[in-house]
Order: structure tokens, then sequence, then C-alpha cells
């Protein structure tokens, strides 16, 4: 229990901060061009990161499987009808279909 | 951006509650999986609708879950949610600029930042629009909450989480929102380049540090604003 409430302290501690620094450091600052021009690329760029270490990777190997094509199929849904929960709900559902045949 | 009318904000919280509605509702799905993984882990389901309701941060309770689950230490399961978290310090030096008040208040309006409400609150122009941000993470919140909740009290029911394919739903959940952000040809390169290096750092760097490596791929971002520069001065 007592390890419970120093992970639980501490992940909210640690994502405190973390959420805090650029705010705190760099509030209500007029922005140059060159900032501009990254902070739009920010975000392709770590969602992608996102979606490739979670659905190409497996801990610190890379690994496709079953959940592989269930988050491209889910992608397709996102692409096609823009639905994010259309999206989620296909990915989950193609995936446990491939494990259940599998 | 903060001499708008009340009644404006009020419309913006409430255009933020609607754009974050169908993430909130994802989110139900990704919480409800980490309600059940977490008590692999050996949390109470107390202890696991705590974790949602103080850390609020889903790919960083997962992180620290799974090094728990594979035998690491408590300090090992906090150093590895810092670096899954590690993104939103690139996300905050974004934001920060669109927020206003003392450091206090920054700090605190800073911590309604997750990946989809900033997404959402982005304006395209490298500015956010706060009250976008407070509404659709507010929704997003509760659904993150409510789905651990019921994660924590139904896992029994619910068996496997892998068997229904609930591991499949946050990646698929940040492809939608990626697919969001790739309407011009460099924002598909950027991606492919954030893509590219998070890969290729998989099989060496601790997890966390592949997805924040990847924010460099936005310094392409550079190259188009001196180019940018060049044609202004020139004109």
């Amino acid at each position: 229990m007592s390890s419970s409430v120093a992970l639980i302290g501490a992940c909210a501690v640690v994502t405190f901060v973390i959420k805090a620094i650029g705010p705190v450091a760099l509030g209500g600052r007029e922005l140059p061009l060159w900032f501009t021009s990254v902070v739009i690329l920010l975000a392709p760029a770590l969602f992608a990161a996102l979606v490739a270490t979670q659905a190409l990777a497996d801990g610190d190997r890379l690994a496709v499987g079953a959940d592989t094509v269930g988050v491209a199929a889910g992608g397709l849904v996102a692409w096609r009808f823009r639905s994010v929960i259309g999206c989620v709900v296909v990915a989950a559902v193609v995936t446990a279909g491939l494990r259940a045949i599998s | 951006m903060d001499e708008s009318h009340p009644p404006d904000r009020r419309q913006r919280l409430r255009d933020g509650l609607r754009a974050g509605l169908p993430f909130g509702i994802a989110g139900v799905l990704v919480a409800t999986s980490f309600g059940v993984v977490a008590q692999g882990a050996g949390l109470s389901p107390a202890a696991a609708i705590v974790m949602s309701a103080i850390v609020f941060a889903g790919s960083a309770q997962f992180t620290a879950i799974a090094i728990l689950t594979q035998g690491g230490s408590v300090g090992a399961a906090v150093l590895g949610a810092a670096l899954v978290n590690s993104r939103f310090l690139p996300m905050g030096v974004a934001i920060g600029p669109s927020l206003p008040g003392g450091p206090l208040r920054r700090a605190l309006q800073g911590q309604t930042i997750v990946d989809a409400s900033w997404a959402i609150a982005s304006r395209g122009d490298g500015t956010f629009d706060r009250y976008l941000l407070f509404g659709s993470t507010a929704v997003q919140y509760v659904g993150w909450v409510g789905g651990t909740v019921v994660g924590a009290l139904a896992g029994n029911v619910l068996g496997d989480p892998e068997a229904i394919g609930l591991d499949a739903v946050y990646p698929a959940f940040f492809l939608a929102l990626l697919i969001e952000e790739l309407g011009d040809r460099r924002s598909r390169l950027v991606a492919a380049l954030g893509a590219l290096i998070a890969l290729a750092l998989v099989p060496v760097a601790p997890g966390g540090v592949p997805v924040l490596a990847a924010s460099l791929a936005a310094l392409v971002g550079l190259h188009s604003s001196a180019r940018a520069a060049v044609v202004a001065e020139t004109r």
C-alpha cells in the first residue's frame, strides 16, 4: 500500500512539474517566427512517434502483431470518416478478432 | 486573447467540451484497460482510481504500471513515467506564450495540457485558445476517471485486456489525432521523420526517449521560416 502511495504521489508531482515548465518559463511572451514554425510541426512529429512506438514495437524491440493490423484498420476509419470513436472501436474489434482466430 | 467577453469565453469552453467529447469517449476505453492492468501490478482498485484522478496522464500511467509488473522498482516506474511525459515539455513550451497570468496561474493552467486538447486548442498559427483547451480537457478528465472506475471495479468480468483488443485502443487514439494533422506535405514529411527517429531509438533508448527525440523532426520548420524571412526581405 505504501509503495502505491509513493508511486502515485511521485508520478503526480513529476507530471505537474513537466506540464508547468513551459507555461511558467514562456507565459505571455511574443512569439518569434522561427518558434511558431517549429511549434506547428510538433503535433505531427509527436503523434507519429507515439503511434509508431506503440503499434510497431513491443517494449524495446520492434514487433508487428494483431494490434498493428487493428490500429491500421482504425486509422482507415479515422481517415475516411473522421471518427475517433469509430477508429478506436474498430482497432479493438479487429485486434481481438485476429487474436481469437490465431 | 484575454480581452474577450465572458459570453465568448463560455462559448469557446462549450466548443472545447464538444470537440473533446469523442476523445473523452475513446478515453473511457483506454482508461478501462488501465483500471484492469493496474490491479495486475498490485494496485488496489481505489489506488488505480486515485492515480487516474491526480496523475491524469494515460501513457505515463501505463508505463509506470508496466515497469512494476515486470518487477521494476517504484523509482524506475516513476522515471519511466517522467520520460513518457517529457513530450509535454515541448507541448508546454509551445502553449506557454498563449497562457496569461502569474507563474503559479500559468503552472496550473498548464496542467490542463493533454495530447488531444493541445491539438484541439491549436489555432494553426503557433498560438493556442486556452478556453478550447480547458473545455476539451474537462470532458476527457471525466472520461478518464470514469473509465478507470469501470476497469478497476469490473476487471474480473472483462477478463484479459489484450484478448478484447484494448491494447490497440491507445495507439489508434493517437493515430486519429495524427491524421488530423497531416493536411499539408510538410506535416506529412515531419510525421514520417518523427516516426523514423522514434523507431530507430526504440531498441537502444529507454521508453519515452524515442518519442521526445522525435520532436526534433519539427525543426524542419526552421528551414521554412528562414525561407519566409528571406522572401519578406527581398520584397
